[in-house]
């Protein structure tokens, strides 16, 4: 443990984490372009009713604790910081 | 009943035709009836490996074209009575072969083997298809490396989608020095991020170059390499065998040769 906190990331430890996040995108299918045009589309409802930062939020499809290498129960997440939760626009 | 296994990795030079010369070899020793096939048209190399490459008369094209009975095409292996090879062509392309005829030549061989290895070339592409067409199993080989199990991963979903559900994994190259300094991933590693049942650890041993020089299969030689293929083949055919610790089987031999330096 102190080992580690002394001491960089091991490469082992480096490759691990980069593949795990490299498949789960491999394993969606699901492109960039797809992803940009959920997102943008996800801002324009949640802003109807309040004030978001569409700049800083972001859009991910991971894999929840299911064990196995099946997407079955793929979840999106969305973090979409709010700015204002009264959207004074609303007539 | 025989049964079709085929190795595949997607990345190329992970050890893919090493391992079916090997597990196809050892299975051969222990008495099955194998025939080892070649799908890698353009690029064959099971010849070599398995030291057959004198021997070639007709190909997996010229079966498939009908230029000869399936019979003459194939290489009987003088070391071992129950070892065959169908080598695939050298001067033809993959587009030569589609998996339809694929499958009707296994089907027509899968009566005289127990064992029907298919060596896959690299590649997602045709040769790839031709060469799962026609499996009930997988063997999918990969590295301790970022690109090997990135490809490996895209492999098993591809099989997956055709309706090949058992596939086991064989993780080649492995270097117990590396894991210990933390710069390798360990074959837990491996198995937890692709999710597989694990078939094999097969370690890095220079045996397997000079085994590949000479063209001789090294199952069940007593080097390291030859002990992890020989258990690979005994846990194809079924039998539970424990997994050699690498990590502990070296640094044993390292302690000895310690004492022997110290001395």
């Amino acid at each position: 443990m102190f080992k580690n906190l002394l001491r960089r990331k091991s490469s082992r430890e480096i490759a691990k984490d980069r593949l795990k996040i490299l498949l789960i995108s491999d394993r969606v299918n699901c492109s960039p372009e797809m992803m940009e045009m959920i997102k943008n589309d996800i801002a324009k409802v949640i802003s109807k009713y309040m004030k978001i930062d569409t700049k800083s939020m972001e859009i991910q499809i991971t894999k929840t604790g299911n064990k196995g290498r099946s997407l079955k129960n793929p979840t999106l997440y969305a973090n979409i910081p709010i700015l204002d939760l009264m959207n004074h626009d609303i007539p | 009943m025989s049964e079709v296994i085929v190795v595949t990795s997607g990345k190329g030079g992970v050890g893919k035709t090493t391992t079916t010369a090997n597990v196809g070899t050892g299975l051969a020793a222990m008495g099955k009836k194998v025939i080892l096939i070649d799908t890698d048209i353009g690029l064959r190399n099971l010849d070599v490996v398995m030291g057959l490459e004198n021997r070639i008369v007709y190909n997996l094209v010229d079966v498939v074209e009908g230029n000869c009975r399936i019979k003459q095409a194939i290489i009987r292996d003088k070391r071992y009575p129950t070892l065959f090879l169908l080598p695939s062509a050298q001067t033809r392309d993959k587009s030569a072969v589609n998996p339809a005829q694929m499958v009707k030549m296994i089907s027509h061989l899968k009566d005289q083997f127990d064992y029907i290895l298919l060596d896959c070339p690299a590649g997602i592409e045709q040769g790839f298809q031709n060469a799962i067409a026609g499996a009930d199993r997988a063997l999918v080989v990969t590295t301790p490396e970022v690109s090997a199990i990135r490809d490996a991963d895209r492999i098993i979903g591809l099989l997956e989608a055709n309706e090949i559900h058992k596939i086991d994994l064989v993780i080649n190259r492995i270097r117990s020095d590396m894991i210990r300094r933390g710069d390798m991933m360990s074959s837990e590693d491996v198995v937890d991020i692709l999710s597989l049942p694990l078939i094999g650890m097969v370690p890095d041993d220079e045996n397997v170059v000079i085994a590949t020089n000479q063209g001789e299969p090294l199952v069940g030689t007593s080097t390291l390499a030859g002990k992890a293929y020989q258990n690979i083949c005994q846990r194809v055919t079924g039998k539970e065998v424990p997994f050699l610790d690498l990590e502990k089987g070296i640094s044993f031999w390292a302690r000895v040769s310690g004492i022997f330096h110290k001395g």
